[in-house]
């Protein structure tokens, strides 16, 4: 990559400085591996796991084998399986919840640092109001309103589709808990994106867009949103950890995924149930949950490095 | 000062009504019965109940009249689930909890800010390095792991500390370490750039060129500055502290307010939930501006650009 980067004779990128930048940085450049590698594990090499949820009660408590690597849990379950699964959810909760966040982050950041003066003024005191609410309380009053309806929705989309009852189930669990995360998440994004509208719009092309007549919802959607797109992006993979840290709260306080859907928090949960003789199953859902966080974090951090993007202080 | 104060003190009431108006609609949207355990009774019965509670009004009037009764009667109605007032309920497990998240914060300022100050001191030499790994580690690693975890290693092999229970001066000691770990890691983190920031300014290079010694530097000309981010998370931190709380007074049986908070949203309580939310909100509110204010003694910059903002 680097060797690329010197044999070019033309001028570099913001982006190809970033990722020289990116490159020298050993933590996050491991952390990127680690990442890679835990998506290989959960959503391909999953695929090639025995059933998580089969159960086996003679097998129960099983030490780690050629057949179950890492044993087995209470109901017999194949515990690699387990987390495989179990990251699956973990990680689409990250990421989901993020995208729904950066979606409305943007849009809202975006319209508030391009309109200035008293709309911005108001539409950031809203921002400052809702980040003074304790994040963890509106979560856990959203997601308990809206799982409610996941049955309903279950019961629709089963008449009216005639998908499979069990696996629409398992889809409409979890979708709450995307959205209860993802629109509460944003506020912080909105922030940044925002102080970043405000120094690109001062920028020539944005005046030559104003001068060629072209529309404020244009010049803000075509001309403005994408350059700040990068940077938010990149910004925004610290939020991932921090939202699936909410998650496995949320399930560990029995709130958040159900069975049969399973996810790090799940497992950890109950994993603490029989600490006193089998600790692996607490141990190694926790090994996997921190080692994916801590990779997500220093990933962030070195991209945030990296493009130099500067948190917003209003 | 006092503009600045009496503008933050506004914004509060806005957010709490603001976290009102939220919890308020969204408690109503929850499909379901609050009193689903009383089986068998006539619908009449029902109502009555309901109308005890003061349910059957109209929503608007409702939603009206428990701010109404807070700010007149001091009452945050009735727990339709335990069938006693949401202020006992508060009154009988908030100092618990108090006592949890100010030993935690002990632990979080004790552990993080020590840390974070070396850290910065040695910038880039192994102990930066391996204290910003555990910081990170301390980050990542969540108290529903680290808590079990010093249950069975370090509970069950020291006399007099009790696996879980709450009664004795010691058994607030391993809760209040779980929980204060992760501020401990965050607060660790901020120390440490906010001295290197400071640690580069200029009048940091006159004072060493003035033959200052380097520990004087750090504490006299370095400290009060490098530690603004650290005293500004306070307020969040004792926020993350209160919502952290849920699981660790769960884990170690703490009778705190998490596990009010948890059964009020599953049992469709909706005046323990707008009660317990609304305390939340205002304990926040406070610390958050207790957090601002002492970022102003601090910091002189502050309180002349802090009023208008």
């Amino acid at each position: 990559m680097t060797n690329q980067d010197q044999a070019n004779p033309q001028g570099s990128s913001l982006w190809k400085d970033a990722r020289a930048r990116m490159a020298k940085n050993r933590f996050a450049m491991g952390g990127l591996w680690i990442i890679i590698l835990m998506f290989s594990l959960c959503f391909i090499f999953a695929w090639f796991c025995t059933d998580p949820n089969q159960v086996n009660l003679i097998n129960k408590f099983a030490s780690p084998s050629l057949d179950h690597w890492f044993g087995t849990d209470a109901l017999g379950r194949d515990l690699f399986a387990r987390i495989l699964y179990g990251g699956q959810v973990s990680i689409l909760v990250g990421l989901i919840a993020t995208a729904v966040s950066v979606a409305i982050g943007i849009v809202y950041g975006a319209v508030s640092g391009f309109a200035g003066g008293r709309t911005d003024a108001i539409m950031m005191r809203v921002v400052d109001t809702l980040l003074a609410i304790p994040f963890l309380v509106l979560v856990i009053v959203l997601q308990a309103t809206l799982s409610d309806w996941s049955g309903d929705a279950t019961r629709w989309i089963v008449e009216n589709f005639k998908w499979d009852k069990e696996f629409t189930g398992r889809l409409t669990n979890v979708i709450p808990l995307f959205f209860a995360l993802g629109l509460l998440g944003w506020l912080t994004l909105s922030r940044i994106v925002r102080a970043q509208v405000m120094s690109i719009k001062e920028r020539e092309f944005v005046e030559a867009a104003v001068a060629l007549g072209y529309g404020k919802a244009r010049i803000l959607f075509r001309h403005i949103i994408p350059n700040v797109l990068g940077p938010t992006v990149v910004y925004s993979t610290l939020t991932v950890p921090g939202f699936i840290m909410y998650e496995a709260i949320l399930s560990f306080l029995g709130l958040g995924v159900e069975s049969p859907n399973s996810s790090w928090g799940v497992l950890i949960k109950e994993g603490s149930n029989f600490l006193e003789t089998e600790v692996q199953l607490l141990l190694l859902p926790g090994l996997f949950f921190s080692l994916t966080l801590f990779s997500l974090n220093f990933l962030g951090d070195g991209l945030r490095d990296a493009l130099d993007v500067k948190a917003a202080k209003d | 000062m006092l503009r600045f104060l009496i503008g933050r003190v506004l914004q509060g009431f806005l957010v709490l009504f603001a976290l009102y108006t939220i919890t308020f609609f969204l408690a109503k949207a929850m499909p379901g019965e609050p009193f689903t355990s009383e089986k068998n009774i006539s619908a009449e019965t029902k109502a009555n109940i309901r109308k005890l509670y003061g349910l059957d009004k109209p929503i608007w009037e409702q939603y009206i009249v428990y701010p109404k009764n807070i700010i007149t009667e001091g009452s945050f109605g009735i727990s339709t689930s335990k069938g006693r007032p949401v202020i006992d309920i508060i009154a009988q497990s908030f100092p618990n909890s108090l006592m949890l998240g100010l030993c935690a914060l002990g632990f979080a300022i004790g552990i993080g800010v020590p840390i974070g100050i070396l850290s910065a001191v040695r910038k880039n030499s192994w102990i930066d390095w391996s204290c910003m790994a555990v910081a990170m580690i301390g980050i990542c690693i969540p108290s529903f792991t680290i808590g079990p975890l010093l249950q069975i290693y370090v509970a069950a092999h020291i006399p007099g500390l009790k696996v879980a229970g709450w009664g004795n001066w010691e058994d607030i000691l391993l809760p209040a370490f779980t929980l204060g770990l992760v501020s401990a890691a965050y607060l660790a983190r901020l120390t440490r750039g906010g001295i290197l920031e400071v640690l580069s300014q200029d009048f940091v290079r006159t004072a060493h060129a003035k033959g200052v010694s380097p520990t004087q530097v750090i504490l006299k000309h370095t400290l009060r500055g490098g530690l603004l981010p650290a005293v500004a998370y306070l307020g969040p931190a004792f926020a993350a502290l209160i919502s952290g709380s849920f699981i660790v007074e769960t884990i170690f049986q703490v009778p705190g307010m998490g596990q009010h908070f948890v059964n009020a949203a599953t049992t469709r309580d909706e005046f323990l939930l707008l009660g317990l939310s609304l305390f939340f909100g205002l304990l926040i509110v406070v610390m958050n501006l207790l957090a601002d204010l002492l970022t102003g003694l601090l910091d002189p910059r502050m309180r002349q650009s802090g009023g208008t903002d």
